[in-house]
């Protein structure tokens, strides 16, 4: 019984990396932009986080130092494909692989530092319940901001007014433009959103979920979070729905091993890979279920007139 | 204009390179020197530069064919390790009566290795319509762990110290090398055999044409009635087969037995060669030596001047960064404007 609690609170928690890099991509790939450079945003993110908090002490200033390289580095990569209209795969692509090298470069010194004691969190009194406090609520408070955060992105992109106006750049900018609407700078605010919301899932991963620095830590998740925009269909309680499906899965690669299962753990943490690609296979098998909810000018470049 | 820009960005990401460099505190000529002087001083050294161009061509001129197409494989990697395994596989079960012949067979593996993963990829995006830039890429950390798993289980040298690693491989198995003295190995010829094959199919084929017309312009193709379903097998099984060609000659030639640590990267740095050789073989083989150059640079950076290796892949980045805002600031003007 236990075991399963602890087992839903490690899915949550895998989960929550996931989830905060994909709705950051789903706000970036609704303005009709696709940034393939998650990994290497979120690479740079967990080293400029870690960076932080081994000389600050603070948590919170890891954050922020992850969520500012975040959208730092995508603000390069925005400028390059909103006005210079640079192919987006060759530019998000050019984006992971810098950044990967930049962060093995200036994390070198850092791999053997050690990050101050960890605080475990628990809300009192919920956190008391048997099972149900193991499993949900011992939990960074990121998670549930996170919970919070989904519900008020899916009103916020259906209601608001600037939502809206977001939805519309990404399925025509062309009218956007005609409408008036500056149709790059929203497109630069929202790939800038999707980058400091993946550095955020850096920071976390490198300053709560594993903490340590090292190199290619983030071991494809932002990938996987980039897959989950199609998973989700572009909606965000989805993609929080999806993440907690991956999370499951690399946690029960983790529990599996713990239990002595006898198969080699190669095959084992293979499975978040495999379950992507199958989950995706799935999922795109019918073209018109994609295309009905896929942002139109998706990957398209725009040419104001 | 087409040379210009990839001139223009290795320009700037020199300069950019040299202020690294000072911000490191370290003499900007040395640096660079490291990088461009130090590499070919030597005939050794020159050897080794070809070694590592070897993989990068042959998996860049199937890159090419494949972004020329618009097909957008980016899981060259993984095709790599697929390559290596097959090679492998092939060379530790030969017994040690075998001839040189095996090496062929254990080539020929290499490429069968390459297509058989690449075809996952071209599988899933004709039948599923699965986008194959996140398949492909899946499929590399797939690779790798299934390459881990071959050393760990299965084909550990049972005298190896329980080290992950096979046994090194039989004398017959490996590439011969072209000089005495030197690791350059046939494996150069081959790949230079390549990119005149590889030009020949591009500019002098119709089947090669027909792929690009579906690249650049996918109406016209399908007007034509070349299918853009054949490009994407032809393209995905030729780029996947040469970059299982170039994993099972790394293990061949150089490494001589499998280990983890057989990727290195070649499958990524090719995209950039790729890309910085205008997609186009000639181009391919000089993108190529640069990045090799970038390669042993930042090899030479580590041992001499204190720097983490990882530089190259800094360059590398900044090299992509620069090539693909050159293209543009070289085709087009910029007009400052308000609004937009």
């Amino acid at each position: 019984m236990n075991e399963i609690a602890l087992l839903v609170a490690a899915t949550l928690n895998a989960g929550t990396v996931l989830a905060i890099a994909s709705l950051g991509l789903l706000i970036n790939e609704k303005s009709g932009i696709v940034n393939l450079g998650a990994e290497g945003m979120m690479l740079c993110a967990a080293l400029a986080g870690f960076v932080c908090v081994v000389h600050t002490g603070s948590d919170m200033a890891g954050f922020v130092a992850g969520m500012g390289a975040g959208a730092m580095l995508a603000a390069i990569f925005g400028v390059l494909v909103i006005w210079l209209n640079t192919n987006q795969y060759a530019t998000g692509l050019a984006l992971s692989l810098f950044g990967a090298g930049l962060s093995a470069f200036a994390g070198a010194k850092y791999v053997q530092e050690k990050l101050p004691e960890r605080v475990h969190f628990s809300i009192p009194g919920l956190s008391d319940i048997p099972f149900v406090g193991d499993a949900f609520f011992k939990q960074h408070p990121l998670v549930y901001i996170l919970i919070l955060f989904t519900v008020a992105l899916t009103w916020w992109m259906n209601n608001a007014r600037t939502g809206l106006i977001l939805k519309a750049v990404g399925e025509n900018p062309e009218s956007a433009h005609a409408l008036g609407y500056p149709v790059r700078k929203i497109r630069l605010a929202a790939v800038m959103t999707g980058g400091a919301l993946c550095g955020l899932a850096g920071a976390y991963i490198s300053i709560i979920y594993t903490p340590l620095w090292v190199e290619g830590m983030i071991a494809g998740k932002g990938w996987i979070a980039l897959a989950l925009t199609t998973f989700a269909t572009w909606r965000p309680v989805r993609v929080l729905l999806g993440a907690c499906l991956f999370g499951g899965v690399t946690m029960l690669q983790f529990h599996l091993q713990g239990e002595g299962v006898q198969i080699s753990p190669q095959w084992l943490t293979m499975l978040p890979y495999v379950a992507t690609i199958v989950v995706l296979a799935l999922i795109s098998r019918s073209p018109t279920f994609i295309r009905v909810n896929m942002p139109a000018s998706l990957g398209k470049p725009f040419y104001a007139q | 204009m087409s040379l210009a820009s990839p001139l223009l960005a290795i320009a700037l990401t020199l300069i950019i390179g040299s202020l690294i460099f000072i911000a490191l505190g370290k003499d900007p000529l040395r640096g660079l020197a490291m990088f461009f002087i130090e590499p070919v001083k030597t005939l050794y050294g020159v050897s080794e530069l070809a070694l590592k161009a070897t993989p990068l061509i042959l998996i860049a001129l199937g890159l090419a064919l494949c972004f020329r197409s618009n097909v957008w494989n980016i899981g060259a990697e993984g095709q790599f390790i697929a390559g290596a395994i097959a090679a492998g596989g092939v060379a530790i079960l030969c017994g040690t009566d075998t001839g040189m012949w095996i090496m062929l067979l254990a080539l020929i593996t290499s490429v069968l290795g390459g297509i058989a993963w690449a075809s996952i990829t071209a599988l899933l995006r004709d039948k599923f319509n699965a986008n194959e830039i996140l398949v492909s890429l899946m499929l590399v950390y797939v690779a790798d762990q299934l390459l881990g798993y071959m050393v760990y289980g299965p084909w550990k040298d049972p005298n190896g110290y329980n080290f992950p690693q096979t046994i090194n491989f039989l004398a017959q198995t490996r590439l011969p090398r072209l000089f005495d003295g030197l690791r350059v190995n046939y494996g150069l010829l081959i790949a230079l055999i390549a990119v005149v094959v590889m030009w020949l199919v591009m500019f002098r084929t119709l089947a090669g044409y027909a792929l690009q017309v579906g690249g650049l312009a996918p109406a016209a193709a399908r007007y034509a009635g070349f299918s853009s379903r054949k490009a994407l097998w032809a393209t995905l099984l030729t780029s996947g087969g040469l970059a299982g060609l170039a994993g099972g000659m790394e293990v061949l030639g150089p490494v001589g037995q499998l280990t983890p640590y057989v990727p290195v990267g070649y499958g990524f740095a090719a995209i950039i060669v790729a890309f910085v050789g205008r997609l186009h073989p000639v181009g391919i083989v000089f993108s190529a030596v640069l990045m090799s150059l970038f390669y042993i640079g930042g090899e030479l950076a580590q041992s001499r001047m204190g720097l983490p290796k990882a530089l190259t892949g800094v360059f590398q980045g900044l090299l992509l960064f620069a090539l693909l805002a050159c293209d543009t600031l070289i085709a087009y003007r910029i007009k400052w404007e308000r609004s937009v």
